[in-house]
């Protein structure tokens, strides 16, 4: 059964400055309902900007929200039916764990008994019932973001924006966080969208993701779609490794000003003129004698234990070549090999001058 | 500290020689007070007798409840008018000028102050009395109460007042519920500070009082013009205990505000 899916929130060029920088540049994007969304960005590419107006905090200087086609962007953000959690929490220091979660209820002047049963079924969601009467100072990090996500979740918005929600959590909690995110996400059934400058993030939770460059949208879509099929280098550099040549578009590929022919797939588009070429670590492989390859030497092997990274390097280019490898390899460093890909896996990509020569 | 002071005897000596230039004072006071002999020079046993004596002289009684009234208005006045400042100035301002005029009757001289005051009222032909010292009161308090809440509004983070928001509190209900518990302690601390600073302030109280209605510290004034008596050491010691009292909550107060 697949339904079309229908959007919740609705971006229409959205535009804003803070004094005389331009934090969002006619931003429009859709976020569907019951999806786990990613804003995903280098810190002053606009999207905390998004979220922020997304919450009610900022009123854009153009430009619309649409909520289920309701217009948002005059109410103010105690009448949405988003929530936001903080990256820094914002719990009310004064207040019990339970009084911090039942405080957006007692603001809807729901019934007593209502309140109590909500705040008690959602702090069993979050696993935190032992701690209702605890105050925020008594908690561990990843306790307090418990916390906060109950307190954001309870008042069952449409939309739950989180900021930068793992960055302030050690390395184990945040792998943990990240998988409870992800199950509490299907469990409540809301939309939640994401705030990160960290892609390992956004990649292994989010559904779509907004990849945003210096206020604007670079591109949506799904992680493996971002990773296999960026639509631009600066996309394809900020999500994972890749190997970047210049070039000049030909029929079959780029051709390098010292390489020579580098094969490449162009997918359709229509690209001409200077060119990067992006050919992914794992795509890369050392080549069997007698195949068109390129003589490289290897300056490195970094073992992983289930993968391991040589680094090569090629004559008439300082940049180093990553090659990503299953298991161990036999190279060492030193050794001369040869290095090939296959032209399915290598995209060509137009020019973008925030890559410059590599 | 402790550790620096232990490897420097020095150090440790100039600290106590300090806290004994500041205290013996102050407790050669107290010992008098209880010192059954009228002058100083001769020890006559362990007495309440001026304590007794105090307590039922009508002049001092008349001055305290004086004192009691004008601390209290101006205790009263100068919090919330200070609290509504610190919360303006920072929120809505970030000028150094608004600022330092803020905070300004706290450093300027008590005896211009006084005297301006003195002016002010003679212009608009205000009568002087106990009100008078009261508003005067005010106006020096104010900027106390002012810097200690803004110390405090400086640590808060604005993004409690955003969550309140977000979870659907109005303007109102997030400074009720949010803003003010969050500064309740430095809120008090200021309010103890402005009621020790009025307790026992005289230059300002002296040139804005009426005649007839005079604070505590000015009867002890006319009191000590002819000498000191043990009566007066008696009043000191139990002036001291309150300010004491008071100080010492004041700074718990602040500490617990910083260790949030």
């Amino acid at each position: 059964m697949t339904t079309e899916p229908k959007n919740l929130i609705e971006i229409r060029n959205l535009t804003h400055d803070y004094g005389s920088v331009r934090a969002l540049d006619d931003v429009s994007l859709d976020i569907r309902e019951n999806e786990f969304f990613a804003l995903l960005g280098p810190s002053g590419c606009g999207k905390t900007t998004l979220l922020r107006i997304l919450a009610g905090f900022e009123t854009p200087l153009t430009g619309s929200v649409e909520l289920s086609g309701q217009d948002l962007t005059a109410l103010p953000a105690n009448k949405r039916p988003i929530n936001l959690m903080f990256q820094s929490y914002a719990l009310f220091p004064h207040m019990s764990v339970g009084a911090n979660i039942a405080y957006g209820l007692e603001r809807e002047k729901l019934p007593k008994d209502e309140i109590k049963s909500r705040v008690d079924e959602v702090l069993e969601t979050v696993g935190l019932q032992d701690k209702v009467k605890a105050r925020p100072s008594q908690l561990s990090g990843g306790q307090r973001q418990r916390v906060a996500l109950a307190r954001a979740i309870v008042k069952r918005p449409k939309l739950l924006l989180l900021d930068e929600p793992l960055s302030a959590l050690d390395r184990k909690v945040r792998s943990e966080m990240q998988l409870e995110l992800k199950r509490l996400q299907l469990e409540v059934g809301i939309t939640f969208v994401v705030v990160t400058h960290d892609q390992e993030e956004a990649m292994s939770m989010a559904d779509r993701i907004a990849v945003m460059v210096e206020g604007k949208v670079g591109q949506v879509d799904s992680p493996v779609d971002l990773y296999q099929r960026p639509n631009t280098a600066y996309v394809a550099d900020f999500i994972g490794d890749g190997n970047f040549f210049d070039g000049v578009v030909v029929p079959e590929g780029i051709m390098h000003k010292s390489l020579g022919l580098l094969p490449g797939n162009r997918y359709g588009k229509d690209i001409s003129g200077d060119a990067h070429l992006l050919i992914r670590p794992e795509d890369m492989r050392l080549a069997d004698s007698g195949e068109h390859s390129i003589p490289a030497v290897v300056q490195d092997v970094q073992f992983f234990g289930g993968a391991s990274t040589l680094v090569l390097s090629i004559a008439g280019r300082t940049a180093p070549i990553l090659v990503s490898q299953p298991g161990a390899t036999s190279a060492h460093r030193g050794a001369m090999v040869n290095l090939t890909w296959s032209t399915q896996k290598a995209i060509i990509l137009p020019n973008d001058p925030r890559r410059s020569a590599l | 500290m402790s550790k620096l002071l232990s490897r420097f005897k020095p150090l440790k000596l100039i600290l106590f020689g300090t806290f004994a230039f500041l205290y013996i004072p102050i407790f050669a006071l107290m010992a008098m007070s209880f010192n059954g002999a009228h002058s100083p020079f001769i020890l006559k046993g362990f007495s309440f007798k001026w304590y007794s004596i105090l307590i039922h002289d009508s002049r001092v009684i008349h001055g305290l409840i004086n004192t009691l009234i004008v601390a209290t208005g101006s205790t009263i006045l100068s919090t919330i008018l200070g609290t509504m400042l610190a919360v303006g100035l920072h929120r809505y301002t970030k000028s150094p000028f608004l600022n330092a005029f803020a905070l300004a009757p706290a450093i300027v001289p008590d005896i211009v102050l006084g005297i301006g005051l003195l002016a002010l009222y003679a212009l608009l032909s205000v009568s002087l009395g106990l009100y008078s010292v009261l508003f005067a009161h005010v106006v020096f308090s104010m900027a106390f109460v002012t810097a200690v809440v803004k110390a405090r509004l400086a640590h808060t983070d604005k993004y409690l007042r955003e969550a309140s928001m977000d979870l659907g509190a109005t303007r109102t209900a997030t400074f009720l519920r949010i803003t003010l518990p969050s500064l309740a302690p430095a809120i008090l601390a200021g309010a103890l500070l402005a009621f020790t600073l009025s307790l026992d302030e005289f230059v300002i109280a002296f040139f804005t009082n009426g005649p007839t209605s005079p604070t505590l510290p000015i009867v002890i004034y006319s009191m000590v013009r002819f000498g000191v008596t043990p009566e007066i050491n008696a009043l000191a010691t139990l002036l001291m205990l309150v300010s004491f009292t008071a100080v010492i909550i004041a700074q718990r107060m602040t500490r617990l505000t910083e260790e949030e």
